[in-house]
C-alpha cells in the first residue's frame, strides 16, 4: 500500500468525506483504486488545515465591520491605533506555521504520489500503452499482443503501468476515479501508475483541449476478475487477425469524433516506439516528414 | 490581392454571430450618427483622441473595458447556456468550431481586454494625483500605450465579423495552436492582438515605474506613498520583468507559423513544452499584475471608510513586495501533470504556498483596520467585505491546487476553473469595482448613484456565488473545462445552477449601467464641489474635483503617510494669491495615427496581404520619424489662466457652501 504520513487518520477522514457528501456522483471523494485514495485523503486534510485560517478570517470580515459599524457609537474607536506588535506576530506566524506544515506533507506526498513511481503492492503489474490520437484513444497491450480503441480493460489489485504519448496535440489521460492524469505529448513519453482496488466501470477521458472533438475523447475503464479480463483478452484475440501495424495506426489516427469501440488481435512489435520516434527522427523516421499543414488544409476544405 | 481575404471570410452560416454582426454595424452607424448630429467630431478628436493627459486617458481605458466586459460576459453566457444544455443525448445550440472560439474570446477579452485596461484605467487616473505630480513621466507614450491596446481590442472584434477566433484555449498551447494544427486566422488575430496590447501593457509598466520614482512631491518618500501607489510601483516592476517573455514566447510562435520555424512543432527539434513554459512564466506574474493594485484599492477604501490609519502600512509594503517576488517562482505549478521529477514539483508547490502567506497577512491587516475603526457602508467597503469573503475561499482552493499530489485530480477541472474566476472576479474585478465607485467623484465631480449600486452588487455576489459554487463540486465529480458537450446526467442541475448565476451576473452588469445612466442624469443632485467627498486621506482628494488638466495649481509638500489627511487637521492652507506657470505637455494626434497604421499591419499580416503589411510598416516607421522633428511638444501655462480657472472653482465652491 501506499505509505503516506496520515495513513492512521485515513478512515476518520474517509467516514467524514462519505458522510458530507452526497453519495457516489462526486467520483474524486469515491476514489476505487489506491493511488487516488491518497490524493483525496491529501485533498482532505490540507483543507482542514487551512480552515484555521480560513475559517477566523471569514468570521472576522463579517463581525468586525458589523462590530465596528459607524452607527454603534458603544464600540471603541482608535483612529491612530494601527501597529501591535502581538497582532503582526499572530498574522504572520500562523500562516508560516501552517504552511511550514503543509510544505512537509507536501514534499512527502509528492514524492509518494510521484505518478512515475512504481507501486508498492504484490502482484505482477499489467503494462498498457497509451497512445492519444485525434480524437480517440489507442491502447495497446505489449505483453498480450493486442490493442484497443476507446476501451481499457485490466483486473482489478493489479498494478497497472502505463507509457503514454501522443499522435499529434497534447492531451492528459485521466481516470478520475482511480488516480490523477499525466500530459500525453507527442514525441515524449511520459509515465503513471495507478491500481484499482476493486473491479468497477470507471470514467476515463482527456483532462486537456486538444481540438474540437475532444468533448467525445472518452472510454470506459473497466476493472474485472483476473477471470473475466482473460476472457476479455480471449474474445479481443478471436477478432479478425489483422494485424494492427504503423500504416494501420496511422489511418486510425486521422481526425475523427466520439470512435466506437474497436479491438486489434494482433499489434506490431514496438509500435508505440514508432509512435514516438516519427517525431525526434530516429529510426526508420529519420527523414524529415511532410508537414501535415498541407493536408489538414485540404481536409478542411471538403 | 488581399491575401488570405475573402467572401468567405464573413460567417454568414452562423446565425447567433450574424445578428451579432447587424446588431453592432447598426450600434456602430446610431453611434456615428449622434456624434454628426450633435457635432461633437471637433471635441472628440481635441479632447480624447489626441489627449495626452492621464485622467482622460485613463477614462478611455475604462470605457473600452467596460465595452469589451460586455462582449467577453455575452461569451459567457453563451457557453453556460450551451452547457446547461448539452447534457446526455442533445449538441445543445453551439458546435464544436464555434464553442471552442467562444471559450477561447472569452479568456482572452476578459483577461487582456476588461481586467488589465480595467486597471491599467485606474493607474493612469490615480498615480500621478496620488504622488502629487501633474502627468506621467511620459504623457506621448501613454498616450501611445492607449491606442495600441486598442488596436488589440479592436482585432478581437474584427475576428469575430471576418474570418475566426483562435480555437486553443486561452493560452493557445503549441503544438495546437501551431500552423499543423490551427491553418486558419484564429490564431494569428490572436497572436496580434496579444502583441499589441502586450506592448501597450509594457510601456503602460515602464511608464508607471518612471512615474513614481521621479515624480513624487517634494518630501514623498518611498516609506510614506499610499499604498495603492505601493502596489502599482510593484505591479510596473512585475510588467517590466513579465512581458517581454510574452513577446518572445509569441514571437517564436509567430516564426513558427509564418516562416516555418520549429520552436514548437511536434517534429524537427521542436518542443512545445517550451511555450508552455514560457508562457505561464508570463501568466502567473500576470495574475498578479491583475491582482496587486485591486490589493491596493482595498487599503486605501477600508483605511478611508472605517475613518482609521491603515493597519501595520510596513507589513503591507512588505507583502506586496514579497508576492512581487514570488510571483516569478511558481509558473511550474500550472502543469505539475507534465510529468517532472518530485523535486521539482515539490519545489514549485512549496513556493507557490507561500504566497499565502503575505496575501494573508493582508487579509488580516485589512480586517484590523476596522478593528476599533468606525465603518461606514458605502458601496466600496461592500466590496471590499464581499471580497474578504470569497477571496478567502479563493485563496484556499489555490493552495490546494498547489499541492502536486492534489492538483494531479483537480488540474484541468472545473474546479481549476471555479478557483481562477474566484480569484480574479472576486480578487481583482471586485477591487476594480471598489475603485470606480470610490474615485468616480473625483474624475467626474459626482458621486455614483448608491441604490442602483447596492442592487449591482447584491446581484454580482449572489450571481458569483451560484455560478462559480457549483463548478467547484463539478471539479469533484470528475467535470474537466472546456468540454462543448458530455454525458454525465449527475452534472446536469450543476450545470443549471450555475447558469442561473450566470443570469444574475448579468442582471449586476445591467445594474451597473443602469447606475452609470442614473448617476449622469441626476448628476446636479449628487455634485461634489469640496473635491473630497469622503473625507479621505491621500492627495489625489487635496485638488478639485474634477481636477484641472494640470491637476494641482501648486505641487503639494508632504511630510507624512496620509498626507492631505494630516494637512486637514493642521488645516489647509488659504489659496495663494498668485500662481507659478505651469509646464504642461502638448496634445498630439500621432499616437493615434502611428495606431492606426499598426492597425493596418497586423490586419495584413493576420491576411497575408504583403503589399498592405510593407506600407503600413513604412508609414508607421515614417510618421515617428516626422514627429522626432517636432519640437514644439509643450508650454506653459500662464500664471494668468490658473489663478482663472482655480477661481472660478473656489468661487462655485464657496457659492454652494
Amino acid at each position: 500500500m501506499m505509505k503516506t504520513c496520515w495513513n492512521r487518520i485515513r478512515y476518520v477522514l474517509t467516514v467524514l468525506a462519505v458522510l458530507s457528501l452526497s453519495g457516489c456522483d462526486w467520483v474524486l471523494f469515491d476514489s476505487k483504486g489506491a493511488v487516488g485514495m491518497a490524493q483525496r485523503d491529501l485533498i482532505i486534510l490540507c483543507t482542514g488545515l487551512m480552515m484555521i485560517v480560513v475559517v477566523p478570517a471569514i468570521f472576522l470580515a463579517f463581525y468586525f465591520p458589523w462590530r465596528y459599524r459607524s452607527t454603534n457609537k458603544s464600540a471603541t474607536y482608535e483612529p491612530d491605533w494601527s501597529h501591535s506588535t502581538k497582532i503582526e506576530m499572530v498574522v504572520w506566524g500562523i500562516p508560516v506555521l501552517i504552511i511550514a506544515v503543509l510544505s512537509v506533507i507536501v514534499w512527502k506526498s509528492t514524492h509518494d504520489l510521484d505518478p512515475y513511481k512504481p507501486l508498492d503492492v504484490p502482484g505482477e503489474p499489467i503494462h498498457i500503452e497509451v497512445i492519444a490520437t485525434d480524437w480517440k484513444w489507442v491502447f495497446v497491450y505489449p505483453d498480450l499482443g493486442i490493442a484497443t480503441i476507446n476501451q481499457l480493460n485490466f483486473p482489478a489489485n493489479r498494478p497497472l503501468v502505463f507509457d503514454i504519448t501522443s499522435n499529434s496535440t497534447m492531451n492528459t489521460f485521466f481516470i478520475p476515479q482511480l488516480g490523477g492524469q499525466i500530459y500525453a505529448m507527442a514525441g515524449m513519453r511520459t509515465k503513471l501508475h495507478l491500481i484499482a482496488n476493486e473491479p468497477g466501470k470507471f470514467r476515463g477521458m482527456s483532462g486537456n483541449y486538444s481540438g474540437n472533438g475532444f468533448s467525445k475523447m472518452n472510454f470506459i475503464a473497466t476493472a474485472t476478475s483476473e477471470e473475466d479480463f482473460n476472457r476479455w483478452v480471449t474474445q479481443v484475440r478471436s477478432t479478425a487477425p489483422m494485424t494492427f501495424d504503423f500504416e494501420a495506426f496511422k489511418r486510425v489516427a486521422q481526425p475523427s469524433h466520439g470512435n466506437a469501440v474497436v479491438h486489434f488481435a494482433k499489434v506490431e512489435p514496438g509500435l508505440f516506439k514508432k509512435v514516438i520516434d516519427q517525431f525526434i527522427g530516429v529510426g526508420e523516421n529519420a527523414t524529415p516528414q511532410v508537414s501535415r499543414s498541407a493536408e489538414t488544409a485540404v481536409e478542411k476544405k471538403e | 490581392m488581399l491575401g488570405k481575404l475573402t467572401w468567405d471570410a464573413i460567417p454568414l452560416h452562423e446565425p447567433i454571430i450574424v445578428v451579432t454582426l447587424i446588431g453592432m454595424v447598426l450600434g456602430a452607424i446610431g453611434l456615428l450618427a449622434a456624434v454628426s448630429y450633435f457635432k461633437q467630431w471637433g471635441t472628440l478628436w481635441r479632447d480624447w483622441f489626441t489627449t495626452v493627459d492621464h485622467k482622460r486617458i485613463g477614462i478611455m481605458y475604462i470605457i473600452v473595458a467596460l465595452v469589451m466586459l460586455v462582449r467577453g460576459f455575452a461569451d459567457a453566457l453563451l457557453m453556460r447556456a450551451q452547457l446547461a444544455m448539452a447534457g446526455p443525448g442533445s449538441e445543445g445550440i453551439l458546435p464544436p468550431e464555434h464553442y471552442d472560439q467562444i471559450f477561447t474570446a472569452h479568456g482572452v477579452i476578459m483577461i487582456f481586454f476588461v481586467a488589465t485596461p480595467f486597471v491599467v484605467g485606474l493607474m493612469n487616473i490615480i498615480v500621478p494625483l496620488q504622488i502629487g505630480a501633474r502627468d506621467m513621466a511620459f504623457p506621448f507614450l501613454n498616450a501611445f500605450s492607449f491606442w495600441i491596446f486598442v488596436v488589440g481590442a479592436a482585432l478581437m472584434m474584427l475576428s469575430l465579423g471576418l474570418g475566426e477566433f483562435a480555437m486553443t484555449g486561452w493560452v493557445a498551447y503549441p503544438p495546437l495552436s501551431g500552423i499543423e494544427f490551427s491553418p486558419g486566422v484564429g490564431v494569428d488575430y490572436y497572436i496580434w492582438a496579444l502583441q499589441a496590447s502586450g506592448v501597450g501593457t509594457l510601456l503602460t509598466g515602464v511608464n508607471m515605474f518612471i512615474t513614481i520614482l521621479r515624480m513624487r512631491a517634494p518630501g514623498m518618500s518611498l516609506m510614506k506613498m499610499p499604498v495603492f501607489t505601493w502596489t502599482v510601483f510593484v505591479t510596473s516592476v512585475i510588467i517590466i520583468a513579465a512581458f517581454p517573455i510574452l513577446t518572445v514566447a509569441l514571437g517564436a510562435l509567430t516564426l513558427d507559423r509564418y516562416l516555418d520555424f520549429h520552436f514548437y512543432t511536434n517534429s524537427l527539434g521542436g518542443n512545445p513544452m517550451m511555450y508552455v513554459n514560457l508562457v505561464w512564466a508570463w501568466g502567473h506574474p500576470e495574475v498578479y499584475i491583475l491582482v496587486l493594485p485591486a490589493f491596493g484599492i482595498f487599503s486605501e477604501v477600508t483605511a478611508t471608510f472605517a475613518r482609521k490609519k491603515l493597519f501595520g502600512y510596513t507589513s503591507m509594503v512588505g507583502a506586496t513586495v514579497a508576492i512581487g517576488l514570488l510571483s516569478f517562482v511558481v509558473w511550474l505549478h500550472h502543469f505539475f501533470t507534465m510529468g517532472s521529477g518530485a523535486n521539482v514539483n515539490a519545489f514549485f508547490g512549496i513556493m507557490t504556498m507561500f504566497i499565502a502567506v503575505p496575501t494573508g497577512v493582508k487579509i488580516f491587516t485589512w480586517l484590523f483596520t476596522m478593528y476599533k475603526g468606525r465603518v461606514e457602508f458605502s458601496l466600496p467597503i461592500l466590496w471590499t467585505i464581499a471580497f474578504l469573503v470569497t477571496f478567502t475561499i479563493g485563496g484556499m482552493t489555490g493552495v490546494l491546487l498547489a499541492i502536486p499530489g492534489a492538483d494531479f485530480l483537480l488540474h484541468n477541472s472545473l474546479f481549476l476553473v471555479a478557483h481562477f474566476h474566484n480569484t480574479i472576479i472576486a480578487g481583482a474585478l471586485f477591487g476594480y469595482f471598489a475603485g470606480l465607485n470610490y474615485w468616480f467623484p473625483k474624475v467626474f465631480g459626482f458621486k455614483l448613484n448608491e441604490r442602483m449600486g447596492r442592487y449591482s452588487f447584491w446581484c454580482w455576489v449572489i450571481g458569483f456565488f451560484l455560478a462559480f459554487m457549483p463548478l467547484y463540486m463539478l471539479g469533484f465529480m470528475g467535470m474537466t473545462r472546456r468540454l462543448n458537450q458530455h454525458d454525465n446526467p449527475a452534472w446536469e442541475p450543476y450545470l443549471h445552477v450555475a447558469l442561473v448565476g450566470a443570469l444574475f451576473i448579468l442582471a449586476g452588469i445591467v445594474f451597473m449601467l443602469l447606475q452609470l445612466y442614473v448617476s449622469v442624469r441626476q448628476r446636479n443632485q449628487n455634485r461634489d464641489l469640496t473635491g473630497d467627498p469622503w473625507n479621505a486621506r491621500t492627495l489625489e482628494w487635496a485638488t478639485s474635483s474634477p481636477p484641472p488638466f494640470y491637476n494641482f495649481a501648486t505641487v503639494p509638500k508632504v511630510d507624512s503617510l496620509d498626507a492631505f489627511l494630516e494637512a486637514k487637521k493642521r488645516g489647509l492652507p488659504a489659496p495663494p494669491a498668485e500662481y507659478e506657470p505651469i509646464h504642461m505637455p502638448r496634445n498630439t494626434g500621432v499616437p493615434f495615427i502611428v495606431n492606426v497604421w499598426i492597425l493596418l499591419l497586423c490586419f495584413a499580416l493576420i491576411w497575408h496581404i504583403w503589399w498592405l503589411a510593407a506600407g503600413s510598416f513604412v508609414a508607421t516607421i515614417v510618421t515617428l520619424i516626422v514627429r522626432s522633428y517636432n519640437e514644439d511638444t509643450d508650454y506653459y501655462v500662464p500664471a494668468e489662466e490658473v489663478k482663472r480657472i482655480e477661481n472660478a472653482h473656489l468661487a462655485a465652491a464657496a457659492q454652494e457652501a
